[in-house]
């Protein structure tokens, strides 16, 4: 089965403006940090679960830190990072609104990209063959996924607001036969195969009001 | 260039120990030694601008002798060859390796065994309590007799961890990177008490008569009992029951005594009488209390204020099967530099070794110590 590799990148590539300091969460090999240090002048950190991962950023000479994102970034001061990317990682954590939350507090902006399970061929999949949907975005058998939090776009849309999360901006997309990202903007929970959102980090705040929010919500997720 | 010959594989050859001697040591205890001599083996060229520096920072057992042989006949190389010669990790193609006896040790440096030069006579227990920083006061001395501004990096696995950070905080603009293997900010509890029963049998030998046995028996069932304790700290259950097992050497009960019976006896007791030939007990007490003082937390309030003027960067790694420096403590060391915002790499290496990973053929740390140097030469080099 044909997976995308390198989903979302050049959209990523785009957002980000030059000599910013960037951190990628779940930064597997370091592919998409090299790029933004090659292309854009950024300078690049990563979190990896992965020993292989790591052992290959500081190959490329990437700072990455092997650890669990839902363990914590507490240790990251406030507004440390210009950009904090989680790219095709969000339905893999097991504490959401926890990561999310944090990763707008040590950074200015948070790039959020995930496979859309409100896609219209996973749809069917589900209603036609009445099988769990296999596909280009989730090519995982039911019995080995990693994903324990698959969502939609519109999931997304209303997990900010109840957490009262600042979206910045939102640019839904759909992998070319030439691995291109090309937006999509009429239906996008229907059409579009990756959710992609800005959280704006400057405009969120973490005051008690809201973590009573995040806290009740985190506490049903657990 | 101490290389002399390259009969051996990949090795740096036949090597020789220098002596660098020096006016006088203030250290922390308040106590001054004069004159002091570090003993020091260097592999690889130094660069025109001084530039491919790596001071190797041994742990309580080791000495100056890191890498390569003392001659032709020599079967028993330096104690990090594996990592240290050409195309190795410490690559002496390209990287000038040094690595000096620790002050206080008993392989050529300055130590409790030395002469006293008020007495005439062995120090003893004279000899000045010894920290981690009084060791790297005196490498600093070292570094700069030979003529280095900046240290490319300063590497080092166990109490050389702990050399290798307390070099990034006391002298930050020699420092440009570290590396720290399986070592800690400060001992634990348990770290400390394996130690002390350590010295204890040491201290318990009526041989060791108060630090006061040379020229005469000294104390070698202690200090012998000593190193089995810290090698049973060295591996992990799983290693140990791999290499060794139930294994009997001696396994018919009715000739068996309380003798060796199992083979982990018998290597136990073949490391510990190994020891004993090379290895100075006073110099085991005031290491091991240097190991155990160490504590950056303490020093400097918290993990966080140690290292907020440090500028150098880090590769830190643990293994996971390390009983005596657990992931845990290099993990905090890891989020004190990143709450400081530092630049640092740290990996929990996959190993079932223990502690003496780092002193194994173990190619996933070859090749994030290759990379990572390989990488910060580089970066260097540009600037």
């Amino acid at each position: 089965m044909k997976i995308h590799s390198g989903v979302g990148y050049d959209l990523i590539i785009a957002e980000i403006l030059p000599g910013t300091k960037v951190l990628d969460l779940g930064c597997g090999d370091g592919t998409l940090l090299q790029k933004l240090r090659d292309t854009k002048s950024v300078t690049p950190y990563g979190v990896e679960i992965s020993e292989d991962g790591v052992c290959q950023c500081v190959e490329k000479g990437l700072y990455c830190y092997q650890g669990d994102i839902d363990v914590g970034l507490a240790d990251y001061r406030d507004n440390s990072f210009d950009y904090v990317i989680l790219n095709q990682t969000l339905q893999i954590t097991k504490r959401p609104a926890y990561v999310l939350s944090e990763m707008m507090r040590i950074s200015k902006n948070a790039i959020v990209s995930f496979p859309n399970f409100g896609y219209f061929k996973t749809r069917l999949q589900l209603l036609v063959t009445g099988t769990m949907p296999k596909n280009v975005l989730l090519p995982y058998e039911w019995y080995e996924t990693p994903n324990i939090h698959l969502l939609t776009i519109r999931d997304f849309q209303a997990f900010c607001e109840m957490n009262r999360f600042p979206v910045k901006r939102e640019y839904h997309f759909s992998v070319s036969s030439r691995g291109e990202s090309c937006r999509i903007r009429t239906l996008p929970n229907m059409l579009a195969q990756y959710g992609f959102f800005v959280l704006d980090g400057e405009k969120f705040t973490n005051n008690h009001s809201h973590s009573d929010a995040y806290a009740s919500f985190s506490s049903r997720m657990e | 260039m101490d290389t002399t010959g390259t009969s051996k594989k990949n090795s740096v050859g036949i090597v020789d120990t220098r002596y660098f001697t020096f006016e006088r040591l203030d250290f922390r205890s308040g106590k001054t030694l004069s004159p002091v001599t570090l003993a020091y083996e260097t592999y690889g060229s130094l660069n025109n601008n001084k530039s491919n520096a790596i001071l190797i920072a041994h742990a309580l057992s080791g000495s100056a002798h890191a890498a390569g042989y003392y001659s032709e006949q020599d079967t028993h190389p330096g104690w990090w060859d594996l990592y240290i010669g050409p195309g190795k990790p410490f690559d002496t193609d390209k990287y000038f390796i040094l690595c000096s006896n620790v002050i206080g040790g008993c392989s050529g440096s300055t130590g409790p065994s030395s002469i006293n030069p008020e007495t005439g006579r062995p120090f003893g227990l004279d000899f000045p309590m010894v920290t981690i920083m009084d060791i790297v006061n005196a490498q600093w001395h070292l570094i700069r007799h030979l003529g280095i501004e900046k240290i490319l990096s300063i590497a080092g696995g166990s109490m050389g961890g702990m050399q290798a950070l307390k070099w990034a905080i006391a002298y930050p603009e020699m420092v440009n990177s570290v590396i720290a293997i399986a070592t800690s900010a400060s001992l634990s509890a348990q770290g400390i008490a394996l130690n002390e029963v350590g010295r204890q049998a040491i201290m318990n030998d009526p041989n060791w008569n108060d630090g006061n046995y040379y020229g005469s028996k000294g104390p070698d069932a202690g200090l012998s009992l000593a190193r089995m304790i810290g090698h049973i700290t060295y591996l992990s259950e799983k290693h140990m029951h791999e290499k060794f097992g139930r294994r009997f050497k001696e396994e018919d009960l009715a000739t068996a005594s309380f003798k060796q019976a199992f083979m982990v006896e018998s290597y136990l007791h073949y490391q510990g009488v190994k020891f004993v030939d090379r290895f100075d007990a006073n110099s085991y007490l005031y290491i091991t209390k240097a190991i155990d003082y160490f504590d950056l937390k303490k020093d400097y309030g918290s993990l966080h204020n140690a290292f907020v003027q440090v500028l150098a960067n880090f590769l830190v790694i643990s293994f996971t099967s390390d009983w005596l420096y657990p992931s845990a403590q290099l993990k905090e060391i890891v989020q004190a530099l990143r709450a400081n915002g530092k630049n640092v790499m740290y990996t929990d290496i996959e190993t079932d070794m223990g502690h003496d990973t780092f002193l194994l053929d173990y190619e996933p740390l070859k090749r994030n110590i290759s990379n990572f140097l390989k990488r910060e030469f580089e970066r260097i080099s540009r600037t």
